[in-house]
């Protein structure tokens, strides 16, 4: 593999459930990868584990075909910048990047230039003489990037970068994070439980889930292309149906959800679920651009609009069904109103895989 | 509160406070400079001219700096053994490490004396091996003082470098690390710079407790004279100018050593977010076994102390003579403590005056607290640092200020004879309280969120309601911590019990040295064993409210 970071069996138990198990993933030089996963899931212990804070059980990290587990974090050449970003209170904002410059034995007057122009890097010019306690939250990040971004590291870690933030600061600073990554073109690695958060920041997204990778890939791909069911119902809006088989041929599927007869392209549902065959009962994750209405009386789902929220372009539907399940549908604002009765038939088929089959029972 | 009503208060008990705290420096202020024929600088003449007030000024100042030397030495490499390594023990040890502070100081220093002294046991020992006819050494004189110093006193740096640590955001270690950082690089230039302020706070605490340390030096000392144990004789000798002058002298270079190490830098405050780091497991087989040696030495020698008191509890009067060991033993002390009316007299006396300065001290410390934190007022500042202002000098000086300003009858100048009363230790066990257990209150006010008490009275709790139900259960950890310190203290108190005790109102520390003064060894250590029991007691109940309300 020619990838720059490997990460390779990677294991660190803590005990039967919690801790990073047999993880094992790739990133291209240059590239940003994003660990996703709620909290639990292992995402800021496999960031640890890269930095060289925690000790693996088993498992290499490779960069550029070295391992690097054997080396203590000061030797690794990984930047990291923090969750509640760790400046040295006691030092000011140019001695707190300049201290990974001088670890690495840059002379002080040399270093003073590279200081300069990392905070120029992240629009704090001018601010080496200021104490880090009076920034701001969104300016104490920046320097914390600056700092970990000055010694020129292989890799940057990022670990939860914009928890800290206000909502409107958020959307800002992920953009100028990304520009600034892209700027760098350093190998990044981002921790985060937000999914907008992974889909802006990473090439690609790890999606953890009790210590053990679900799925690799693309934001397209996860949300296209779940490979489970975790990750159907992690990645973007869905609800979950009870359905059944009944029928199956080679192309295609017809799936009995309540009344309805759905018929679903028969590959992915194979996929999903070893051995499907006629009767097998299935958890269906439904997206809400998945199914339009129809008036009711037609073939299809009958049920209720319970409540409508306007998001713009489109309005989100509560459509109660007769045994009491919930579907979410987005459609035009005008399509229904509270207290319509409804049918809902699918959209016309496209690529994404709007409507996931799982196997199991229940919703 | 209604605005002018809390007006009043506050000027009452700022007036109170400065009665109380201000008011009998300043007596001993203007009586230093004062003759029979008006003011005079006689007394500070002299003092200057004579170089035996310089010596044990000199004394003074070289003996408590290197006091807090030794016991940075000794308590900060134990607080990072502690905090940051895992051995065999390490609980059970960490928790020892604070047992110097059971031992009040008169009772540690008799211990010491029983211990290391030329007929102690260690002494006796060492003798007795090496076959000589004359004890190995004489424990007197600077070295001695220095030695039960560095025992007493490492304990603030151990117990505040820990805490320290505790606080330390371990990202900030780890950061240091991801930039390239090594260990000693990672110690030097992040861990130690910001546990600076809780070294800082640990040296000034011990500077100002071996400054103002009397115990030590009045047994130890002979003629290695300090300023505390100056005064003392000085005033004993009837001189009485003098030891005003020599008192205004200490309280100066008290003064002086706070203003050198109070903080002037920037405040250097962490995120504080992170969790503490958890104590990493020392792999290195030879490694272990030597820290838990270590450990295990230093808990023996921690106990010592304690173990030779309890043993020379049990020694009958006049039996233990040339023995290394005392020849017999029995239980007669213990029962003359809890018999004999004679004996049983200082310890009521220590424990009710105890008790009551604890509680007049808690109550100033909440009305402070209610009057000051809630809303700043014009007045507040003031108080505030009236309630410091005991910290500030020796208990040596104190005492002489109060035997001062209470042993004339001036109502009208706020002066009354209490000095030979009931009333004047109590009081006094009440001013030294005042700083620790303010410190702690005041602490805990600011802890409260002020929504709660509005939330209270949003439900319509009134003002009484409210203290009872809602500050007053809030405050409870701060209560119990405050309370501890000042009872303990109060009831171990010699320094200021010496100079102002009456015959009826002897507290245990005076019996203790009395006992010892007629060869009753068993009878001194017994009460020393039960102070020693009673402030043990006291602490694990103070800490342990402290976490039941966690």
């Amino acid at each position: 593999m020619s990838d720059y970071l490997e990460i390779a069996g990677l294991t660190r138990r803590f005990s039967a459930h919690a801790g990073v198990f047999e993880l094992s993933l790739s990133l291209a030089a240059g590239r940003t990868l994003a660990l996703l996963g709620p909290s639990g899931s292992g995402k800021t212990t496999t960031l640890r584990l890269l930095g060289g804070f925690e000790t693996p059980d088993a498992g290499a990290i490779r960069v550029d075909g070295a391992d690097v587990v054997p080396l203590r974090p000061e030797a690794r050449r990984f930047g990291m910048v923090f969750q509640h970003y760790a400046l040295f209170p006691h030092l000011d904002v140019g001695q707190n990047v300049a201290f990974g410059l001088e670890s690495r034995g840059v002379h002080r007057a040399a270093a003073a230039p590279r200081v300069t122009e990392a905070l120029a890097l992240v629009d704090l010019a001018g601010f080496e003489r200021r104490p880090v306690a009076g920034l701001s939250g969104g300016q104490q990040q920046r320097v914390a990037l600056a700092r970990a971004l000055a010694p020129e590291p292989r890799v940057l870690l990022l670990d939860e970068p914009l928890s800290n933030l206000d909502p409107a600061l958020r959307e800002r600073t992920r953009r100028e994070l990304r520009a600034l990554i892209r700027r760098v073109g350093i190998t990044t690695v981002i921790v985060t439980h937000e999914q907008e958060d992974a889909f802006d920041l990473g090439d690609v997204i790890a999606v953890l889930r009790d210590g053990r990778l679900e799925q690799l890939g693309t934001p397209e791909a996860l949300y296209q292309a779940p490979a489970t069911a975790f990750v159907a119902g992690f990645i973007g809006r869905g609800s979950w149906l009870q359905g059944r088989v009944a029928r199956l041929d080679d192309a295609t599927a017809e799936v009995l959800i309540g009344d309805a007869r759905w018929t679903l392209p028969a590959a992915p549902m194979r996929r999903h679920v070893p051995g499907v065959a006629v009767g097998t009962m299935l958890r269906v994750l439904v997206r809400p651009e998945a199914l339009r209405f129809a008036p009711a009386g037609t073939a299809g789902l009958a049920g209720e609009v319970t409540d409508r929220r306007f998001a713009g372009a489109y309005a989100f539907f509560q459509v109660r069904l007769p045994g009491g399940d919930q579907v979410e549908v987005s459609a035009a604002p005008t399509a229904a109103a509270p207290g319509d009765r409804v049918a809902l038939v699918p959209a016309p088929p496209s690529d994404a895989e709007l409507i996931a089959c799982f196997p199991g029972e229940g919703r | 509160m209604n605005r002018s009503r809390g007006r009043f208060a506050t000027t009452l008990l700022a007036l109170l406070l400065g009665w109380l705290v201000a008011y009998p420096l300043l007596l001993v202020a203007l009586e230093s400079v004062q003759g029979p024929g008006g003011f005079t600088l006689e007394w500070f003449a002299r003092f200057v001219r004579e170089p035996r007030e310089w010596q044990a000024l000199w004394a003074t100042l070289w003996t408590s700096v290197v006091s807090v030397l030794l016991a940075g030495v000794l308590g900060i490499p134990l607080a990072f053994l502690f905090e940051r390594f895992d051995f065999p023990g390490r609980r059970l040890l960490g928790a020892l490490v604070a047992l110097p502070v059971v031992l009040p100081p008169l009772v540690g220093v008799i211990a010491f004396l029983f211990l290391y002294g030329e007929t102690g046991f260690v002494g006796r020992i060492v003798q007795a091996a090496l076959g000589l006819a004359e004890p190995a050494w004489r424990l007197e004189g600077a070295w001695a003082i220095l030695l039960v110093h560095a025992y007493s006193l490492y304990v603030y740096f151990s117990l505040f470098t820990r805490a320290g640590l505790a606080r330390l955001d371990p990202a900030a270690i780890e950061a240091a690390h991801s930039l390239g950082a090594g260990r000693w690089r990672t110690l030097t230039r992040v861990t130690l710079p910001l546990l600076l302020p809780s070294l800082r706070g640990a040296a000034l605490l011990s500077f100002m407790t071996a400054l103002a340390s009397f115990s030590a030096p009045y047994i130890f000392g002979g003629g290695f004279r300090v300023m505390t144990t100056q005064i003392v004789f000085t005033r004993l000798n009837g001189e009485y100018g003098m030891a005003m002058a020599q008192t205004v002298v200490l309280s100066l270079l008290a003064l002086t050593g706070l203003w050198l190490a109070s903080d002037r830098g920037v405040e250097t405050a962490g995120s504080g977010k992170g969790v503490a780091p958890s104590a990493v497991p020392i792999r290195h087989r030879g490694l272990r076994v030597l820290a838990t040696a270590l450990g295990w030495g230093l808990a023996i020698l921690l106990l010592l102390p304690h173990a030779t008191l309890v043993l020379l509890s049990f020694v009958p009067v006049g039996t233990w003579t040339i023995e290394t060991f005392p020849p017999a033993y029995t239980v007669a002390n213990y029962i003359a403590l809890a018999t004999d009316p004679g004996r049983l007299r200082p310890l009521g006396n220590s424990l009710w005056m105890a008790t009551l300065a604890t509680v007049v001290a808690l109550a100033l410390a909440v009305a402070a607290g209610l009057l000051t934190v809630r809303r700043p007022r014009a007045g507040a500042a003031l108080i505030e640092r009236l309630l410091a202002v005991p910290w500030l000098v020796p208990g040596t000086v104190f005492a002489v200020a109060l035997a001062t300003a209470f042993s004339v009858h001036q109502p009208l100048l706020g002066r009354v004879v209490l000095v030979g009363t009931l009333w004047i230790l109590p009081m006094a066990y009440v001013i030294r309280n005042l700083p620790i257990t303010s410190r702690a209150v005041l602490a805990g006010f600011r802890g409260l969120d002020p929504a709660l008490d509005e939330a209270a009275a949003s439900l319509g709790a009134g003002r009484g309601r409210r203290l009872v139900r809602v500050t007053l259960p809030l405050l409870r950890p701060a209560l119990a911590a405050g309370a501890t310190l000042a009872f303990v203290t109060a009831l171990g108190d010699f320094v200021t019990s010496i100079i102002l005790y009456t015959y009826d109102t002897r507290p245990l520390s005076l019996e203790i040295l009395s006992s010892l003064r007629q060869g009753d060894v068993g009878i001194a250590s017994a009460y020393g064993v039960f102070l020693m029991l009673l402030s043990g007691l006291v602490f694990a109940l103070g800490s342990e409210r402290k976490a039941v309300t966690r």
